[in-house]
């Protein structure tokens, strides 16, 4: 005789969304001295509840096994989302809520943390099965926090000069899309970009450079050293001085912000070549240029894309904080500073989320790029088999 | 002159075969914090035009060294060289020599056939005759097939006759290995040996070949170098009138025999020097 094994996690949720049936949904009224609302009046909140206790008692006991459960689990925690969220504001619940909705939440919580262990541990020799299971689990882990972010700012009345909630900061992304194009023109396309190639490339030739004559590497890379030392904020400033308020200096503050990571990187790149590699190379005569090309620039490559990565990064933040120095009525750091002024704090956070998709493409494109060119390094290969 | 040095020069003069590679009195020196090391010293050595000479000795005894001065990659301090007649830097300017190194050293980010192609891009050949003599050097090693695979798809003894594939690659007539083999089971370094004494049969080239086994040393050559460490010098050169399409049974007879206990006697005594 087996001995039976409950799935604790939905033991929790069972447990929660059945106390969350008894216990208060929402808190008293100030001015009518009522309580806002009841489970009973919202029908589809009361299905909702129902339904997990059913759910959760059933995989409690049958466990969560199959990439099939998890779904179904997870059908049932998206199901229960939306009518929270609709209890929140169609039935007056923003700002009152109170313990049986927070249990609720609890159970949710049990739910979507047990689906997405199962589908994360999930093993498919299958590409297509596999690539799609390890987009569910961060694409469903982002949502969940976003609606936790949703649920208790609002659920507790979170002023909104603290912290919007992201449906409003969603709201304020999609009504002001032409401002938030022209920013992220001015600001992505026209500073960081042309910024981090200038950096970059300058700083890959002279890194070049330095490998050959060797006073260069003496006295080169130690002041080098000394220029990414120096603070973005004392530098800004001169930089506006120097190259106006446009674009320019924005470009400029990037350049010496991503030129000696690329330096440093690319030189110790460059000495990646082994012994062996070079020798082999001397027994063919092959001169400076061509063991440049065919040896040791395609071994300073994994480097090479470590220093992007970083760059790539960098580039945006320097940036948006340079905007801070004077700037064209026009940018994503302007914005950000005009409007924390405004106390428009929505578009504040329309603005970050909009830095932070813009960096993460950027950096994801330049991964990609990386492992199309460097997909001979161990990093990568392993995937290949 | 040296009695071995007439010896040799007798020995060289009925079959009136071209020197290849000629040393005399050849010593090399490194200067290090602890004072001079002497990596080899007084070593005189003439390798014929068809030999398949193997070095032999513990580690130490400047084999490597010998190899990489004929190679150009360490200069001799003292002493004279010459490779087909000329300077070893003039003779690796002119790609007179192919290396096989104890690793296979493939760059990874070439697949095999661009890996043997390297040394026929650096001479700017054409992308046919490339691809061509790739094919045909891999064809050499038994390696057909595995053009489009990369390094680490293959296992270690492929990757060393791709190495070897790419050293034969642009035909020069002098090869040198420095123990090629060494890294690699006994199964497939027999087969590898037999592999390379075909080759060696087939394109007359001259081959030297740095070894610290005995049977392999005899199995291969036409002539063995016996070295001893601490100055890595040459104690003994050997001579063996197998043919070149001997096989693995020859390791069974008597004159097999025979030259390996000379051999080992020969490391004895150097080894002795140093006690």
């Amino acid at each position: 005789m087996t001995q039976v094994k409950l799935d604790k996690f939905c033991l929790v949720g069972a447990v929660a969304a059945l106390l969350a049936l008894i216990f208060p949904l929402a808190g008293i009224d100030g001015d009518t001295g009522k309580q806002v609302a009841f489970v009973g009046d919202i029908p589809g909140l009361a299905s909702a509840m129902a339904l997990c206790v059913i759910a959760g008692a059933a995989f409690t006991w049958i466990g969560v096994c199959t990439i099939l459960h998890a779904g179904i689990l997870l059908a049932v925690a998206v199901f229960g989302a939306w009518q929270a969220i609709d209890a929140l504001y169609d039935y007056g619940v923003a700002g009152y809520a109170s313990t049986g909705f927070w249990l609720f939440i609890i159970s949710l919580w049990a739910f979507v943390w047990r689906a997405i262990d199962v589908i994360a541990n999930y093993h498919s020799l299958e590409t297509v099965k596999q690539q799609s299971a390890n987009i569910i689990v961060p694409i469903a882990f982002g949502v969940w926090l976003l609606f936790v972010w949703e649920v208790v700012v609002s659920g507790f009345g979170v002023p909104q000069v603290l912290l919007p909630p992201p449906s409003m900061i969603g709201v304020r992304f999609v009504s002001s899309t032409d401002t938030m194009m022209a920013d992220f023109y001015q600001t992505f396309v026209k500073a960081a970009l042309s910024g981090y190639v200038m950096g970059c490339g300058s700083a890959f030739l002279v890194a070049i450079a330095v490998d050959r004559v060797p006073f260069l590497k003496r006295g080169l890379l130690p002041l080098g050293n000394m220029v990414s030392a120096l603070p973005i904020i004392g530098v800004a400033p001169i930089m506006v001085m120097w190259f106006g308020f446009d674009w320019q200096s924005k470009a400029a503050v990037i350049v010496i912000m991503t030129f000696f990571p690329m330096l440093v990187n690319t030189v110790t790149g460059l000495n990646a070549a082994g012994k062996l590699e070079k020798d082999l190379m001397a027994t063919y005569a092959s001169g400076y240029w061509s063991t440049l090309f065919r040896l040791r620039l395609p071994a300073a490559m994994p480097f090479v894309f470590n220093a992007l990565k970083i760059n790539s990064t960098l580039a945006l933040i320097g940036a948006i904080v340079a905007e801070f120095f004077g700037t064209p009525i026009v940018g994503m750091g302007f914005r950000i500073s005009t409007e924390v002024g405004r106390m428009n704090i929505d578009m504040v956070w329309a603005e970050i989320a909009l830095a932070a998709l813009a960096g993460t493409a950027f950096y994801g494109a330049v991964a990609y790029v990386e492992r199309k060119a460097t997909s001979w390094h161990p990093s990568f290969r392993v995937r290949r088999h | 002159m040296t009695l071995k040095q007439v010896v040799d020069n007798v020995a060289a003069m009925p079959a009136s075969k071209k020197a290849v590679v000629d040393i005399k009195d050849l010593s090399l020196t490194f200067q290090t914090a602890d004072g001079p090391v002497y990596a080899l010293s007084e070593v005189d050595l003439t390798i014929e035009e068809g030999d398949f000479v193997s070095f032999i000795g513990p580690s130490g005894c400047g084999k490597t060294t010998l190899l990489r001065v004929i190679a150009d990659l360490e200069k001799a301090t003292g002493g004279e060289i010459s490779i087909n007649g000329v300077s070893p830097e003039a003779a690796r300017e002119a790609r007179a020599y192919g290396y096989v190194f104890q690793a296979p050293a493939l760059l990874p980010w070439r697949s095999i056939e661009r890996n043997v192609t390297l040394p026929l891009e650096i001479m700017d050949l054409s992308k046919e005759e490339r691809i061509k003599r790739a094919h045909d050097a891999l064809k050499l090693v038994e390696l057909n097939g595995f053009e489009k695979k990369f390094p680490w798809q293959l296992s270690g003894g492929m990757q060393q006759r791709a190495s070897i594939a790419r050293a034969l690659s642009f035909d020069a007539d002098l090869l040198l290995m420095d123990e090629p083999f060494g890294a690699l089971d006994e199964i497939v370094r027999d087969h590898l040996n037999e592999q390379l004494l075909k080759l060696w049969a087939r394109t007359n080239k001259t081959v030297a070949f740095v070894t610290h086994s005995i049977p392999e040393a005899v199995y291969l050559s036409s002539k063995i170098v016996v070295m001893s460490p601490r100055p890595g010098r040459i104690i003994d050169v050997i001579e063996t009138k197998f043919p070149k399409d001997r096989t693995l049974d020859i390791r069974e007879t008597p004159e097999f025999l025979e030259i390996a206990h000379r051999v080992r006697e020969g490391l004895r005594a150097g080894h002795g020097h140093d006690e």
